[in-house]
């Protein structure tokens, strides 16, 4: 196991050395030059100068590419263009909101989608199984930003049960917290409980054709013990690594649920990043939701290698 | 056998197999019917998508107008007529690219290894570790918005699940006895590929590319109504909600049809992915 796991964490580093590349570049391609577009029309050609030298703007590329990763590498991600604040403080500040919005939408999604995942596939066939079936394709299409735009018009707007837009933070005030983002998660997790419910059906409905699944019913097992002790145990398995890429979708969507909540997340933060060339923000901000993601995969990954010795090869 | 080639063989099984499936089925009557508007749009659209009636702003369903008309007086239902062309040439174009880049890298690092295995896996990697979205909006960023560069991020960010989707399937036809045999007759590697490896990976190729044409409409849609895809004035759904959000109390209809349309087409390719899953994957058959 121990060997696995270093095997793994070794693989990683060219990928994290590939993504900070990406990044780097992504950024340093965007069209406009950062002094003058901080500046404005008006600015001089010596103060463009003097702002292009303060931050290291007038140094070839490679060069800058090196200063940057060495400093990210220490946990420093420099300030921003726009406000002189430090980075760092405003991403980690940020992406807790990001965070606590991700989970309850996971959270969501496993709740909903596991129990009906595991009762389409003890019903394959029948009426209910294709219901179900429909359902998950229906989750899997809505587009989340409309249907956010059509929890806040219904429940927010028209039956005025909790408030539109808006944000506390769980850690603050837990019920207050809740009511903020239980419409923002909904609207997220909807796809990602589709996702899954089918996934746990199609990987239940091939664990049901093994023969220690036979072994349990010829037994005298009940039903009920079969499935969720036995089965799905084992149906479990392929499940979670798509748990691991969906936090992805997750962190992706975010972008855009929070800028429809107003939600003073990460991924409002970049998109505010983006639209006013706040450089060294969103270099960090996309850099962090990278690694991220990254390290949730990897995480995903050995767990599976824990609970499945067969894939450590 | 009586006339009749195996591959026509094959293909008449498959159309006989596909037909009984009804979420398949279902799937290619929702995209067909889809498909048959965009093309008809000119005919079957009651106004012209930029035609505005500017006595009738903001009005909600009525007799002139089926489904209302927006902030200018355009006519909803003859702008989501319209915009079926955009989200399906979008479709089309950005999964076609993907599929163009995607499967030719991962053919490439399947069939000859080592190396160029290392180097492009490894490049799949890095793009797979960014949330899609987000990698399509900082490519965007990069190039400019607009629709052609909308596609063109499309295209890069779904690349790698065809990439890996490939690799997989050359790496286990490789192993196959009839591929062994004709690299024994002394086929060269190119013909090999094209012949005998490429043929096989059809199957999981057409069924993926199915699921990707929904999540790139998806795609188009979230980045133009972040007002990053199409400009506002063209008729796409995207766009259409991303302008709606600002008066969607005063009038809900110009946030709620478009997207309803965005979902009846998604989930038409949705169907029709399922369905020919079941159909195509042996593997899975036994499961429905």
């Amino acid at each position: 196991m121990t060997q696995y796991v270093l095997r793994r964490v070794v693989a990683m580093v060219p990928v994290l050395f590939g993504i900070s590349l990406l990044v780097f570049s992504l950024v340093h391609l965007i069209p406009g030059d950062v002094a003058q577009i901080l500046l404005g029309t008006q600015a001089t050609d010596q103060q463009i100068e003097t702002l292009r030298r303060t931050y290291g703007l007038d140094r070839p590329l490679p060069i800058q590419y090196l200063d940057w990763l060495s400093h990210i590498i220490q946990g420093d991600f420099g300030v921003s263009f726009r406000t002189s604040r430090p980075v760092l403080p405003d991403l980690v500040s940020r992406f807790g909101v990001t965070v606590q919005l991700t989970l309850l939408s996971m959270l969501i999604a496993l709740v909903v989608a596991v129990p009906l995942g595991v009762a389409s596939a003890a019903n394959r066939g029948r009426g209910s199984d294709a219901v179900a079936r429909v359902v998950a394709l229906l989750g899997l299409s809505v587009p989340n930003f409309w249907l956010g735009t059509m929890l806040i018009l219904f429940v927010s707007l028209v039956l005025h049960w909790l408030p539109p837009v808006g944000f506390v933070s769980l850690l603050d005030n837990p019920w207050l917290g809740l009511q903020t983002l239980i419409l923002p998660s909904l609207a997220l997790g909807t796809a990602v409980a589709a996702f899954i419910m089918r996934m746990v059906r199609s990987s239940l409905l091939e664990v049901l054709r093994q023969d220690y699944i036979r072994t349990a019913h010829a037994k005298g097992l009940r039903e009920g013990v079969v499935l969720y002790r036995h089965a799905l145990k084992n149906a479990f398995i392929p499940v979670l690594t798509v748990i691991g890429v969906q936090v992805g979708y997750l962190l992706g969507g975010a972008v855009i649920i929070e800028s429809i909540f107003s939600l003073p997340g990460m991924g409002r933060f970049l998109l505010d990043s983006i639209n006013s060339r706040d450089y060294s923000i969103v270099q960090g901000g996309v850099l962090f939701i990278a690694l991220t993601f990254s390290v949730v995969n990897l995480s995903v990954d050995l767990v599976y290698g824990w609970l499945d010795p067969r894939i450590r090869y | 056998m009586a006339g009749s080639t195996p591959a026509s063989d094959t293909r008449s099984q498959f159309l006989r197999r596909f037909r009984r499936n009804w979420i398949g089925m279902a799937g290619a009557i929702v995209v067909l019917l889809c498909v048959v508007v965009a093309i008809f749009a000119p005919v079957l659209a009651p106004y012209g998508p930029e035609e505005t009636h500017p006595n009738w702003k903001l009005y909600g369903p009525n007799e002139f107008f089926l489904m209302g008309t927006d902030e200018f007086g355009r006519d909803i239902l003859s702008r989501i007529i319209f915009g079926a062309r955009i989200s399906l040439q979008v479709g089309l174009i950005s999964v076609s690219l993907a599929l163009v880049l995607g499967a030719s890298a991962g053919l490439v690092a399947g069939f000859f290894g080592g190396w160029a295995d290392a180097v492009i896996m490894r490049s799949m990697d890095v793009l797979f570790a960014f949330p899609a979205i987000l990698l399509a909006i900082a490519i965007l960023a990069v190039l400019g918005t607009g629709i052609a560069n909308a596609m063109l991020a499309i295209g890069i960010v779904y690349a790698p699940s065809f990439a890996r989707l490939a690799r997989a399937s050359v790496l286990s036809l490789k192993e196959m006895e009839f591929v062994q045999a004709a690299r024994i007759l002394g086929l060269g590697p190119l013909a090999l590929l094209v012949r005998h490896v490429v043929p096989n990976t059809l199957a999981p190729m057409i069924v993926q590319t199915s699921f990707s044409l929904s999540t790139a409409i998806l795609t188009e849609a979230a980045l133009s109504f972040l007002g990053l895809g199409t400009p506002p004035s063209v008729p796409s759904w995207g766009s259409m909600l991303s302008a709606s959000r600002r008066y969607v109390e005063l009038d809900p209809w110009p946030a709620i049809f478009p997207g309803l349309a965005i979902m009846l087409l998604v989930l038409g390719f949705n169907l029709f992915g399922d369905g020919l899953r079941d159909v195509l994957d042996p593997r899975l058959r036994a499961g429905d």
